[in-house]
């Protein structure tokens, strides 16, 4: 009962209390925090996994600015019933590249994490510009707006080096002349029968790393992609960008005995 | 604590022994239950965090003695769920889909299984029990495309049309007859029979019926029946996926637009792929 007894110092003095309080605080996050200092990244570096091309990623800020994320989340749980409905649960390396990234915790609507190749370019803009001509049922409000907003990406690449800030110089920096073709890149993307090549080389070998197969190329939406070739608009990047959604991995290739290999 | 407490006077109960100005706190502690659910708790916490995966360690983390983990959870569901329906799954994997269709009780497990793929995957594009849309064919009835029998119906399924990366997709496309072939006339002209012949009232002879002889029947026979085999759609009824009137049909003389369907061989089992074959086939029209 000595302890007990000596509670009445603490309770009386303050610069003993905040001292108790300041170490007991200190011993949670001790514990929580630093084994964290021990390993190099708590995310698992998974083969296929790329940042978002600059068309891609103009469509993810027309994602976020129209609100999206609202009724729509990014993240297969590991449950039996969503993995039979969306296809593999999400990996974490899958969102490495997202900053911020877009879980979400509410569906309104269903997850998109997997959307990416589940319909076709023209659906997505039909659907995107009108909901209920596609799906009587649906709730989610029409975005007509966005097939006849030309696309400001003029800052395209002062965007991706800021966002390489935030992903300490490992997320556009590795990316070789990402900045210095942003533009390039993003308009070759969403004009049919452009020379893409340069563009799918570059983001294939970050996506593959030095052991990239000569076929091997990572998966994007090409072309015109809103029915609509002479203006690049809002609707191209966004289509683009549900398109690439958790297209990444190559899941056919993936098993979870031979997880060490397949994750580099 | 170190002094007695006194008691309130008033009231019978014991103080705190705190004084505010005079004013002196009755000590009203928690209910003896509540005390012991507290206690009970922390106890939880040990027994959980011994059982489950709990404390991070410099390299990994305590990984529990039960060795729970929500990944190695999953599978054994997974496995569960399939052990479940495996008496049905082995034949269907094992059967070609004609096989399953002849199966009384394999394909009303193939049907029931297909209309719930059906609902999520095929319904946002072909509209719930294959009614079909603008641009997307309709499932319910007996035209086809790109053939109505079922090895056809998997093939779509698996592989997609005129998708950009799979390599097995169906792919055809017709030209634009507006880019410096046709002229505005003999566009007119072959709508013009092409709507004649899908009310079924085609001239013997005449501009259309000879542009048509000419540039069409290789995709969409010389009756307008279709080709099955490189995805020419029949013309000759009224079944149109956009549009069958004069002018919808000049537009897509001059400028066609192609649909695109997604592949599912990556996306949805084998299994999966001929329980929806197996749906669509029973929808009304396989052939």
């Amino acid at each position: 009962m000595s302890l007990i007894k000596h509670h009445k110092l603490l309770e009386t003095n303050v610069f003993l209390l905040v001292l108790g309080i300041f170490v007991t605080v200190a011993v949670g996050g001790l514990v929580e925090i630093v084994p964290l200092f021990s390993i190099k990244s708590t995310i698992e570096n998974v083969r296929g996994i790329r940042p978002y091309t600059p068309l891609e990623l103009a469509g993810r800020d027309i994602y976020i600015s129209e609100g999206c994320y609202n009724c729509h989340s990014q993240m297969v749980r590991p449950f039996r019933d969503e993995i039979e409905r969306y296809g593999h649960y999400s990996l974490a390396a899958e969102s490495k590249f997202d900053h911020p990234f877009q879980w979400g915790s509410k569906r309104t609507g269903p997850d998109l994490a997997r959307v990416g190749g589940k319909y076709s370019n023209e659906w997505h803009t039909r659907h995107l510009i009108d909901p209920r001509s596609v799906v009587p049922e649906s709730i989610m409000p029409g975005y007509p707006h966005l097939a006849t907003t030309p696309l400001e990406y003029g800052s395209i690449a002062a965007h991706m080096k800021t966002l390489d800030v935030v992903g300490r110089g490992e997320m556009y920096g590795p990316v070789e002349g990402a900045y210095e073709n942003a533009i390039a890149d993003l308009e070759a993307q969403a004009t049919p029968g452009a020379d893409t090549d340069a563009l799918v080389a570059r983001y294939s070998d970050f996506a593959y790393g030095p052991d990239r197969a000569e076929d091997e190329t990572t998966t994007m939406a090409l072309g015109d992609l809103d029915g609509n070739p002479d203006v690049i608009t809002e609707m191209d990047a966004l289509v683009a960008y549900l398109q690439v959604l958790g297209t990444m991995v190559d899941f056919t290739d993936y098993d979870e005995t031979r997880k060490a290999e397949w994750i580099r | 604590m170190a002094d007695h407490p006194e008691r309130d006077e008033i009231t019978g109960r014991y103080t705190t022994g705190h004084e505010w100005d005079g004013i002196k706190e009755l000590n009203t502690p928690l209910p003896k239950w509540w005390v012991w659910v507290f206690y009970a708790t922390i106890a939880w916490s040990v027994v959980y965090s011994v059982a489950y995966p709990s404390w991070p360690a410099m390299a990994g983390y305590f990984g529990g003695l039960t060795g729970w983990n929500a990944r190695s959870a999953l599978t054994e569901d997974l496995a569960e769920a399939r052990d479940a329906r495996s008496e049905w799954l082995t034949q269907i994997a094992a059967k070609d889909v004609p096989a399953i269709l002849e199966d009384n009780t394999l394909r009303s497990y193939a049907m029931r299984g297909g209309e719930v793929l059906f609902k999520e995957n095929c319904a946002p594009c072909h509209q719930t029990g294959g009614a079909g849309a603008f641009g997307y064919p309709t499932l319910a009835d007996d035209e086809w495309i790109w053939g109505g029998a079922p090895e056809d119906i998997l093939a779509t399924i698996r592989y997609g049309i005129r998708d950009q990366d799979n390599p097995d997709t169906r792919i055809n496309y017709m030209p634009a007859f507006g880019d410096d072939w046709f002229t505005d006339e003999q566009i007119e002209a072959v709508a013009g029979y092409v709507y004649a012949l899908s009310h079924g009232e085609a001239p013997a002879e005449g501009p259309g019926q000879a542009l048509f002889m000419q540039q069409c029947v290789s995709c969409h026979g010389p009756d307008g029946g279709g080709n099955a085999m490189l995805g020419g759609p029949p013309l000759n009824n009224r079944i149109f996926l956009y549009g069958g009137d004069k002018e919808d049909i000049a537009a897509q003389v001059r400028n066609p637009t192609h649909g695109v369907m997604p592949p599912w061989e990556n996306r949805l089992s084998d299994e999966e792929i001929k329980q929806l074959a197996v749906y669509v086939h029973s929808l009304g029209g396989g052939q």
